[in-house]
């Protein structure tokens, strides 16, 4: 045994690399809830994978037969239904998952130097999971499918003077159609995940070159012992793997309660009009995105079309998903965690958040004047939080923060 | 294309507020009551299958609720030549729309995508109107395609108007409610059976797997359950040395 591994540690770094990112690895030992999503989201990146590659041999990436596929897996694959489901039901919880992640991040000033390029990377990975999740959805062939991507891909419509082409770039066709399918089929099976699992690397590098944050903002690495093993660190392994895999347990108890049991979760992760085959002749009464979608989808509403375009909106709505890179840089407080943060950034990222999930609500909704009026005042709150940050931050009351990690 | 997009932003705006809701009754699903599968599958077979497929579905999978497959072929399977085959039907869809205005949609996962107290409260609401070229209405599916075609079990219902006023202060009449005006073959009492069991086989039939799913499940969850025990106190002991 001895022997082998000598022998592949003369051609590959493997116990070096085992001691750099797991058995000597140190981590902060004050971890709490807020930091299970993390590994989480990689659970749930390898069931999409690995479902994504058994419904891949049984699905067509062809208009007239994708609808028929996706029943034919349901109905007649062994344990397609299974596949499938974990598949619709793994989408949604990437977002959830990945949406407490960047929660965490917020709280405990996870972005803040010298963290920068690991939340960079972070944003990367989460525009790139829309996007994926969006190439994803046009799939099955239903009408939300369908009339959800006519939407999206309109939307570059709206960019002036090389909107319209870019959008039959886009779509390959003038209206969505099989070419549409098939090249979605194509970024959503092979060039997607690339980029993410590329991305994922290159945020798990960052992080293990600096080390992670955690609840206090304090930098465990400014004190060691003899060693150089940092005072209020723990090994990754096996520490943080045995924490990990109790939340494995529990989220795992949470999915499969989904998906054995509820999974369209009454219409939110499979919309009810998805089981209608998509029909380019018929558009439904009222078209919603996915539920992840609909914060995005409320500012776009929000905005007023201005000289008889769209495109503020759609500009709105790019900038409030682009804005999270430039976090690093907004927020000057002189302390990482919320916890010795004062009560104005307590009280903006609280607005934030019902702001963000107000907007979720009022997305899935039909449009009313009231509704939109609110989506207004949600949509400059969702902005101020950010452009304001600067000013609120600075002026902040701050609590002194302690040598070493509190309990 | 920026006019479709703003069309397809800002449409329920005008198109939820054209559609007059109507009260849907609670259909009485119960996909383990076999019995009622197998009568809601005979139904389905005599009645829907002449205009509507449900091409996603196999005749042999009806040995799920209890059918054999020699039931199957001496019963169930007149469209059909072999019990693996899908339930297709001989009527193209060109004809269809000839006939009827649009083509009868598949009814593989029609539960799935309408609901089933639609579809229970739509098989009850038919109702005469002469101003339609197949002489049927519906409560909850104006202006629909399709004719009344269980009208010989039910009878003929009418509708009962009232008078209302409208947001423009005028008055419009409207359906307050059906009303049988000459019985059919069955009681209302049967013929609501009938449509409780032809639905039941519907939702049945729009996702066939159900039964397993659920079976599955609980096992998974019982894994876990026990899974999670361990894991509480192999992350307990590890962490008795971390201070």
């Amino acid at each position: 045994m001895e022997k082998v591994l000598s022998w592949i540690d003369a051609r590959f770094p493997m116990s070096a690399m085992y001691k750099e990112h797991l058995s000597e690895y140190f981590a902060p030992k004050n971890f709490n809830f807020w930091y299970y999503f993390g590994s989480l989201a990689l659970l749930v990146l390898v069931i999409q994978i690995v479902t994504g590659i058994f419904l891949t041999m049984n699905y067509k990436p062809d208009a007239n037969m994708a609808f028929a596929s996706v029943e034919y897996i349901m109905r007649d694959v062994p344990f397609g239904w299974l596949i499938r489901y974990a598949h619709s039901t793994g989408a949604s919880a990437f977002f959830i998952v990945v949406y407490l992640h960047m929660f965490r991040g917020l709280m405990y000033g996870s972005y803040r130097k010298p963290r920068e390029l690991i939340w960079v990377f972070g944003c990367l990975i989460y525009l790139a999971l829309m996007a994926e999740a969006f190439f994803g959805y046009l799939l099955p062939w239903g009408q939300m499918s369908y009339w959800g991507a006519q939407v999206i891909v309109n939307l570059f419509a709206a960019i002036p003077f090389v909107g319209e082409d870019l959008s039959i770039w886009i779509r390959g066709d003038y209206v969505v159609s099989d070419a549409t399918l098939n090249r979605f089929f194509a970024f959503h099976v092979i060039a997607l995940p690339l980029v993410l699992v590329g991305l994922i690397a290159a945020h798990v590098i960052a992080l293990h070159e600096v080390g992670s944050n955690n609840p206090d903002g304090v930098e465990i690495k400014k004190l060691k012992d003899e060693n150089g093993k940092p005072l209020d660190g723990i090994a990754f392994h096996p520490y943080y793997t045995v924490k990990d895999i109790l939340g494995v347990v529990v989220f795992l108890i949470v999915f499969s309660a989904i998906m054995f049991f509820a999974p369209e979760m009454g219409g939110y992760f499979i919309e009810a009009n998805n089981f209608i085959p998509a029909d380019p002749f018929k558009t439904p009464e009222h078209i919603a995105p996915v539920w992840y979608f609909t914060p995005y989808y409320a500012i776009l509403r929000a905005i007023p079309p201005m000289f008889g375009s769209q495109f503020p909106g759609v500009l709105a709505m790019g900038v409030a998903v682009l804005i999270f890179f430039a976090l690093p840089w907004l927020d000057r407080s002189p302390v990482k965690s919320i916890r010795y943060k004062g009560p104005r950034f307590k009280i903006a990222l609280a607005l934030f958040v019902v702001a963000f999930i107000w907007l979720g609500v009022l997305g899935v909704l039909p449009v009313s004047p009231m509704r939109t009026l609110t989506a207004q005042i949600l949509t400059a709150i969702y902005f101020a939080f950010f452009l304001l940050m600067p000013w609120y931050t600075k002026a902040d009351a701050t609590k002194p923060v302690p040598e070493r990690v509190t309990e | 294309m920026n006019k479709l997009l703003s069309l397809l932003l800002f449409l329920p705006l005008t198109a939820l507020a054209s559609g007059a809701a109507v009260r849907l009754d609670p259909a009485p699903v119960n996909i383990q009551d076999q019995e009622s599968l197998q009568r809601g599958a005979r139904v389905f077979v005599n009645y829907c299958l002449n205009c509507h497929a449900a091409s996603y579905m196999r005749y042999i999978r009806m040995t799920d609720i209890g059918l054999t497959e020699a039931q199957i072929k001496d019963n169930l399977l007149f469209a059909a030549d072999k019990p693996g085959e899908t339930m297709t039907v001989a009527m193209r869809a060109k004809e269809a729309k000839e006939w009827f205005g649009v083509p009868p949609p598949d009814l593989s996962v029609i539960t799935r995508s309408r609901g089933a107290d639609w579809v229970y409260t739509y098989l009850r609401s038919f109702y005469r109107d002469d101003s339609r070229t197949t002489g049927w209405n519906n409560l909850v599916f104006d202006k629909v395609g399709m004719p009344h075609v269980l009208h010989e079990l039910q009878g003929q219902l009418v509708p009962v108007m009232h008078a209302v006023q409208g947001e423009d202060g005028k008055t419009h009449e409207v359906v307050d409610h059906l009303q049988l005006a000459r019985p059919g073959k069955m009681t209302p009492a049967e013929y609501d059976a009938l449509v409780a069991d032809l639905v039941n086989y519907l939702s049945w039939m729009g996702e066939p797997a159900k039964p397993q799913r659920m079976q599955t499940g609980v096992f998974v969850l019982l894994f876990l359950a026990a899974f999670f025990v361990v894991a509480f106190y192999l992350k307990k002991e590890f962490w008795k040395d971390v201070h």
